[in-house]
């Protein structure tokens, strides 16, 4: 391997940059490709397309001769605004899953350690937090504040970085207004789809508790299913 | 994706960068096919240095001796070899896998 590759390998390890390392297995010759690059046209575009969801690593069989895809994703992140009920079950829930959450509320009297003991907790604005720790392609975003004032500023981020999931709590006369303030702030409609709301799978969930599941089960298939592709 | 205290690749990586930036020579094992139980999955590395020191595991501990000695070699010629190890394949390797499985080791030169 050449180092220069290797430098730039580990560098977007360490900056949470997804990237697949081929190696062609006849010639030894390795390339870099990043999960932002343009590899549309790429025999080996729909591989990178699914490794780069899935994080595996693997030998692959293509027309032009046998490569192995060491496969750089970051560990997925959960980042939840809002320190309320639901979250309190939210939490332990998605750790189970396997998920690194953080909890932002800039709100105190919600955003304590007792509330929520262990946990990444971030009593301050999202603004200030997602300054420090941008938000990823790898990373999901709930918003469970009901309160615009906190939830919307994380939400057009979410939207413009790409964030693997991104929901929002409120109803569909919420979210309707909630959308029409995103406009007027100049967000572009046509990723308006790409908010889960209301929040999580339609199970009829009731409870801070249920909702809970719901919205780990939204994470969960927005990060291990293929979004949709039209024919 | 594997869990959040378990990065996609161990920081082998990182490792054989430093190794190599500070003179070592150094090659790099990958385990990149995997049949039936094997210790370590694919993606895993192995680091090697010419003197022999390593980093990392491609097994349980099984082959680690045979890849370090093969890798030796091939920081000396610097062409990248593959290898492979199994219960059942003892014609080629002296060494095995005592879980059964079989594994596949691509070794390069890190130049």
């Amino acid at each position: 391997m050449d180092l220069t590759l290797l430098s730039s390998l580990n560098r977007d390890r360490a900056t949470r940059r997804a990237s697949i390392l081929v190696t062609d297995m006849a010639t030894g010759g390795q390339r870099l490709v990043r999960r932002e690059d343009d590899y549309a046209s790429d025999p080996l575009a729909h591989e990178f397309e699914k490794r780069f969801r899935s994080g595996k690593s693997g030998a692959v069989q293509s027309e032009s001769g046998d490569v192995f895809m060491t496969v750089s994703v970051p560990a997925p992140r959960l980042v939840i605004i809002g320190a309320v009920h639901i979250s309190q079950a939210l939490v332990p829930m998605a750790k189970i899953a396997g998920l690194d959450v953080t909890v932002i509320d800039p709100r105190t009297a919600f955003a304590t350690e007792d509330r929520f003991p262990g946990s990444t907790l971030k009593a301050e604005w999202p603004e200030d937090v997602l300054k420090e720790t941008p938000l990823d392609a790898y990373t999901a975003v709930a918003a469970v504040t009901h309160d615009p004032k906190i939830d919307d500023f994380p939400l057009i981020e979410a939207l413009k970085t790409g964030c693997f999931y991104i929901g929002a709590l409120g109803s569909r006369k919420t979210h309707g207004k909630r959308l029409e303030r995103f406009r007027e702030a100049g967000v572009d409609p046509s990723c308006f789809d790409q908010i889960d709301a209301p929040i999580g799978l339609d199970i009829g969930a009731a409870s801070p508790e249920e909702i809970a599941v719901a919205v780990l089960g939204s994470v969960i298939t927005a990060l291990r299913k293929a979004p949709e592709t039209p024919a | 994706m594997p869990a959040t205290d378990k990065p996609s690749i161990p920081d082998v990586l990182n490792t054989a960068e430093t190794w190599s930036n500070s003179g070592r020579f150094v090659a790099l094992a990958t385990v990149i096919e995997t049949w039936g139980s094997a210790p370590r999955p694919v993606g895993s590395h192995l680091v090697i240095d010419a003197d022999g020191n390593f980093e990392g595991s491609v097994s349980g501990g099984c082959v680690e001796g045979a890849v370090v000695s093969e890798a030796i070699d091939v920081i000396e010629t610097g062409k990248a070899t593959t290898l492979e190890f199994g219960v059942a394949d003892e014609t080629a390797w002296r060494v095995g896998l005592s879980c059964g499985g079989r594994i596949r080791v691509y070794v390069e030169p890190v130049i």
